[in-house]
């Protein structure tokens, strides 16, 4: 067993005994650091305080925001080294997704761009995405959409916790065609990972002080897939009684959610529904430059942008909006426990952010990518300068 | 009055020749004389907003001749539930129907009725265009788009199976007969209605065998279509730039689940399923138009409802069948009554009563003539 999965087993033990004997457990466990229960144990810092973390470049535009992110972190002096891995989408063989893995086991956190699939090829050639998440167990997809001041957006006020299942759902890539012209496609839903999602939903509720969670599905026409589904968010939802639970069914929620969208705290589905609400909800605030992702399984965290585009269009043109990486690479900070660090970049993009000199193109600005970056730079020196000063 | 002629004339020709390309040519006879159109009123506000509807057609003397039909369904011989014999063997005979909104009791035991409609006519496609409404504003404006939806298989199929306790698999079903059939009917109602592209909406770098038959048919049946542009977009991606800027899409195509996500998102973009019309297209010329919202039984006979959706979905009926005149007429008078927002119902921002706001767009429709 690798040193992770015992301290993540021996994690798991610890919170379960204390939770039902707290005295015993109190002394063996308060020279630990409090650790919050929805996220995972970080891995402890190898060498001299340094975070080593897995860089998966991907294809358009994420070389390029990956660069910036490198440059961000060194300016910033952040204890973090990166190891770069490239996945090369054009070879048919896995060999190159694999390495990736596997240095994300090596070393428990991820930053990622988005690894281009031509979905021309035969069914053999998987998504290289889905299989890093599904290999991983990356079960929960986080995004947390909020209207940004300095954005211009047609809705105001939207702050919406979408909480996706990551692994199984509709992504099973599970096809066969029996007869020729008849091609069938299996969804699967099973009752652990749904219970396993919607506990993750409502703990993340509880910690972040979110007072409601929406289940969305469509059970009234997959009584049996949806139906289970609706069913461990209602098992779950009893165990929260200070957080109220409804149901909503995805088409009434598309529509809800480009006429008021505040109505929204947080909400929970399967894989498909995830993609679909998740993309709706981050064009509400803004667009795919503005929302970062971050993906957690049990013992591996993999964050990247939000809506998942490689931004082939616009690849090495110094026009892509840095900032759901930048932000992404915040979480990944928060992640890490590096928790200054996080905070001073991130306070430094929300200022840029406001500036509407600075927006790129899909805000409807001028700015270029390294524009933004440099600013953002000079605005965490700025704050530096100011705390060493004083 | 030249133009309004020669433009319903080559609408005739092309629907004659669509008619001559497809398998079983369907002489039609609403060229000359009354057409009748079997009514399905419904439940809930049905009846008052179908009434409104023959109301508003009998101002603007549009040639149609109304059959009224109950659609409640009986247990037929050997058990199986069926619709009545006298509402199929009418819309056998008129081939056009207009529905309202039917309520299915939940203890009924019977299928629920939109589902039992389909199945006995084959109503293949979901079309349903969404066009921004002057007058009643939503936050997007410059809406123009129509979205086309496989509506007998893919992700409702209802095969479902619970595999071992815990673990359900529903079946997604995509057949190439059903891709081939919604891609030609797409491209067909793009070109009859001077569309100038279709989107093909997809998962197929997930879903790579399903949504990669899908996409197969549709770019044969872009092939034969040449003269209208044809992209592939991932649903995702459709979705992200729905949101932010709708005036980039046209015609969507696309199979069932994400047709039904996508059609009821660009109905909340032009104001919810109270204005938005929706058509039903079947195999041997069948068409049912029906107004998608629900039967509202809380204010069902107090003269509340709103009957724009149901008067829409008629417009879209009569341009179906060719009446362009009446068609563009009823749906000014309609759009006009609206933006003055002098008589309109209460969810369209007034406090009038259905009957007033049917009677203005009656009186608007008797003033253009």
């Amino acid at each position: 067993m690798t040193a992770r999965s015992l301290s993540s087993v021996s994690g798991v033990l610890k919170s379960v005994i204390s939770s039902r004997w707290p005295g015993v457990c109190a002394a063996a466990t308060c020279n630990r650091r409090h650790v919050s229960t929805y996220t995972t144990i970080p891995p402890p810092a190898q060498y001299g305080g340094r975070h080593t973390v897995t860089l998966i470049p991907g294809d358009g535009i994420g070389p390029e925001l990956a660069n910036h992110v490198h440059e961000l972190f060194r300016f910033c002096c952040v204890p973090v080294d990166f190891e770069v891995v490239n996945v090369d989408p054009s070879i048919a063989s896995e060999g190159d997704i694999n390495n990736a893995i596997m240095a994300i086991r090596r070393n428990g956190v991820a930053l990622k761009g988005n690894i281009e699939t031509n979905h021309n090829l035969p069914p053999s050639y998987k998504s290289r995405n889905n299989l890093l998440r599904t290999t991983l167990d990356l079960f929960a997809n986080v995004m947390h959409c909020q209207s940004l001041p300095g954005v211009r957006t047609r809705h105001k006020n939207v702050d919406i916790m979408i909480i996706r299942e990551n692994t199984e759902g509709e992504y099973s890539s599970l096809e066969h065609e029996n007869v020729p012209g008849v091609v069938e496609c299996l969804k699967i839903i099973t009752r652990t990972k749904s219970l396993r999602i919607a506990d993750y939903a409502f703990r993340m509720a509880r910690e972040k002080g979110r007072r409601r969670v929406t289940a969305v599905h469509k059970a009234n026409i997959m009584k049996l897939a949806d139906g289970l589904f609706l069913q461990c968010c209602k098992e779950v939802a009893s165990g929260y009684p200070e957080i109220s639970f409804d149901s909503m069914i995805v088409d009434n929620t598309t529509m809800q959610l480009v006429s008021r969208p505040q109505q929204f705290d947080v909400m929970v589905m399967p894989n498909l529904y995830g993609n679909v609400v998740s993309n709706v909800c981050a064009g509400l605030v803004g667009g795919p430059g503005l929302v970062p992702g971050a993906n957690y399984g049990d013992d591996y965290a993999v964050f990247e942008t939000g809506t998942r585009n490689t931004g082939k269009s616009i690849a090495n043109r110094n026009t892509a909006n840095p900032t759901a990486m930048l932000l992404a690479s915040c979480l990944l900070l928060d992640h890490l426990k590096l928790h200054a660090y996080a905070g001073m970049i991130r306070r430094a993009i929300l200022t840029i952010v406001t500036e509407t000199r600075l927006h790129t193109a899909d805000l409807g600005g001028q700015g270029s990518t390294s524009e933004v970056v440099q600013s953002i730079m000079n605005a965490i020196q700025s704050t530096r300068a100011h705390t060493l000063s004083t | 009055h030249e133009k309004n002629v020669s433009l319903f004339f080559n609408c005739q020709v092309s629907r004659v020749v669509g008619t001559l390309l497809k398998d079983n040519p369907q002489p039609r006879t609403f060229i000359r004389g009354i057409q009748t159109v079997t009514l399905i009123p419904g439940d809930g506000i049905g009846p008052e907003i179908s009434s409104a509807v023959m109301k508003i057609f009998e101002a603007a003397q549009a040639p149609i001749k109304w059959e009224k039909r109950n659609v409640t369904a009986i247990q037929g011989p050997g058990g199986k539930w069926m619709i009545p014999p006298d509402a199929k063997e009418s819309m056998d005979r008129n081939k056009i129907g207009l529905k309202g909104p039917l309520n299915t009791p939940i203890a009924a035991g019977h299928p629920s009725m939109n589902l039992l409609l389909r199945k006995t006519f084959d109503l293949y496609a979901n079309v349903r265009p969404c066009v921004s409404i002057e007058g009643y504003k939503t936050p997007y404006t410059d809406v123009n788009l129509v979205t086309i939806r496989e509506n007998t298989e893919g992700e409702y199929s209802g095969i479902e199976h619970v595999i071992v306790d815990g673990v359900v698999q529903s079946i997604k079903l995509i057949t190439e007969q059903a891709s081939q059939r919604i891609a030609e009917y797409a491209f067909e109602y793009a070109r009859n209605n001077q569309r100038a592209s279709v989107t093909a909406v997809h998962k197929a770098n997930i879903m790579r065998m399903s949504d990669g038959l899908f996409l197969r048919k549709c770019r044969e049946a872009a092939e034969k279509h040449k003269d209208v542009k044809f992209t592939e977009m991932y649903l995702d991606t459709v979705c992200l730039n729905m949101v932010q800027d709708p005036t980039q899409f046209d015609v969507l195509v696309m199979p069932n689940l994400y047709g039904d996500i996508l059609s009821d998102l660009c109905a909340g973009l032009i104001g919810g399923l109270g204005v938005t019309p929706s058509g039903n297209i079947g195999t041997n010329g069948v068409a049912i138009f029906e107004s998608v919202h629900g039967t509202a039984p809380d204010i069902a006979g107090k003269d509340m409802a709103n009957p724009t959706a149901l008067l829409l979905s008629a417009v879209m009926m009569l341009r179906h069948m060719g009446l362009h005149g009446h068609a563009k007429k009823i749906e000014a008078a309609c759009f006009d009554t609206i933006r003055e927002k002098k008589v309109v119902t209460k969810d369209l921002g007034g406090n009038s009563k259905c009957s007033e706001f049917t009677d203005a767009i009656c009186q608007r429709v008797k003033d253009m003539d």
